[in-house]
């Protein structure tokens, strides 16, 4: 062992699973990884999907044909499982809103919180850190009544806000943002 | 090890890591992996800004520019990542599972002795004792499935040739493969 040389190798990760592409075809998503390789790296695809016909017969060396077979079917089944979960995260994801709040605190103070921008994928503290840098005041990440995180930034900048989200996240669809406020209830007088 | 895991919510505390200890966790790693003489300045420069993360349960991470190079549990053996593996496969030893186990050890199941010592399996010549840790590559695959720890002997393996051969600590597309630092 220490004889070999030592060297770095670099590897290569595919896009879609994070695997080692050798070991895509055993991910749920083995499909979408044979399509990203053919376009990212087309030498590497020749080399792993020409051998199809090998690595098959290597399989069959080890189970018999008709264990292959079921296999296959329950492969199949797997992605169609996955399929169908990533079809219902879509449609989640498009279904639900990001709320932008301006909650009055006294008459003439307010905070802006920003609900629901997780569902997308969005790291909660570097946005809410980007805010605060951006309108120079304070912003954070706090749990909402619900016990849900949203990020809460002192002032009134709702329609900075939504700018600035559509600006820096474009994966977030503008019509899913939703503008609303909030007043504190007029104290009863007793 | 790793098979459930959050570093959001497990991290209890990162913090950069004196260089003199540093250097106590090099020397470390020379004493068990000698294989990595060669390319430890690659892996661990003198100078680098290595970060310690503790999470819960006594593990702890070592990141060098936002990767996560080694992990330790308690004070167990330091431990390379899958992915310092792939670029290094020699630091560790290695054994090999046949076609039929990939599909399990990808979900995180340990590795039995019939999976080493079939057709496609192969161990090494030379006894590798209990309680090592070892690269678990895979039939007809070029880079690690797994990392591993013996629970017997290579040679107990062979001979005795049931139940649980090889603890999984590490496995491709587990969450701390999956985990990113910034």
């Amino acid at each position: 062992m220490a004889e070999l040389p030592v060297t770095k190798k670099s590897v290569l990760y595919c896009g879609v699973c994070t695997l080692p592409p050798e070991y895509c075809e055993f991910a749920a998503s083995r499909k979408k990884c044979e399509e990203w390789l053919k376009d990212a790296h087309p030498a590497e695809y020749a080399r792993l999907y020409n051998d199809q016909a090998i690595t098959q017969k290597l399989a069959m060396t080890t189970l018999s044909e008709d264990r292959v077979a079921k296999e296959a079917a329950k492969m199949e089944k797997a992605m169609s499982k996955e399929e169908a979960r990533m079809a219902r995260e879509l449609e989640k994801k498009m279904s639900s809103k990001v709320v932008i709040k301006r909650v009055e605190r006294n008459k003439r103070k307010c905070v802006t919180s920003v609900f629901g921008l997780d569902v997308f994928g969005v790291d909660l503290k570097k946005t809410a850190k980007t805010f605060a840098n951006h309108f120079a005041c304070g912003g954070s990440v706090s749990k909402n009544p619900q016990g849900l995180d949203e990020i809460v930034v002192q002032g009134d900048f709702s329609d900075e806000i939504l700018e600035l989200i559509c600006k820096n996240h474009p994966e977030v669809p503008r019509d899913n943002i939703e503008l609303t406020e909030e007043k504190k209830p007029k104290k009863v007088a007793a | 090890m790793f098979k459930k895991f959050n570093l959001q919510e497990t991290m209890s505390g990162q913090n950069s890591v004196k260089s003199s200890v540093v250097r106590g966790i090099r020397s470390k790693l020379l004493d068990q992996f000698p294989g990595l003489e060669p390319c430890m300045d690659d892996i661990l420069p003198k100078k680098a800004n290595l970060i310690q993360i503790k999470c819960k349960d006594h593990i702890t991470l070592y990141a060098v520019d936002g990767e996560v190079m080694f992990f330790q549990h308690f004070n167990d053996p330091i431990t390379p990542t899958l992915r310092l593996l792939h670029q290094y496969p020699e630091i560790l030893p290695q054994v090999k599972v046949d076609r039929g186990a990939i599909k399990f050890v990808l979900s995180g199941a340990n590795i039995m002795c019939p999976g080493l010592t079939s057709p496609g399996a192969h161990l090494p010549e030379e006894n590798i004792p209990e309680g090592a840790i070892v690269a678990v590559m895979a039939e007809g695959k070029e880079h690690a499935l797994a990392i591993g720890l013996t629970k017997m002997s290579t040679d107990d393996i062979k001979s005795i040739n049931k139940g649980n051969g090889i603890d999984l600590i590490q496995y491709l597309s587990d969450p701390l493969w999956k985990t990113r630092i910034d």
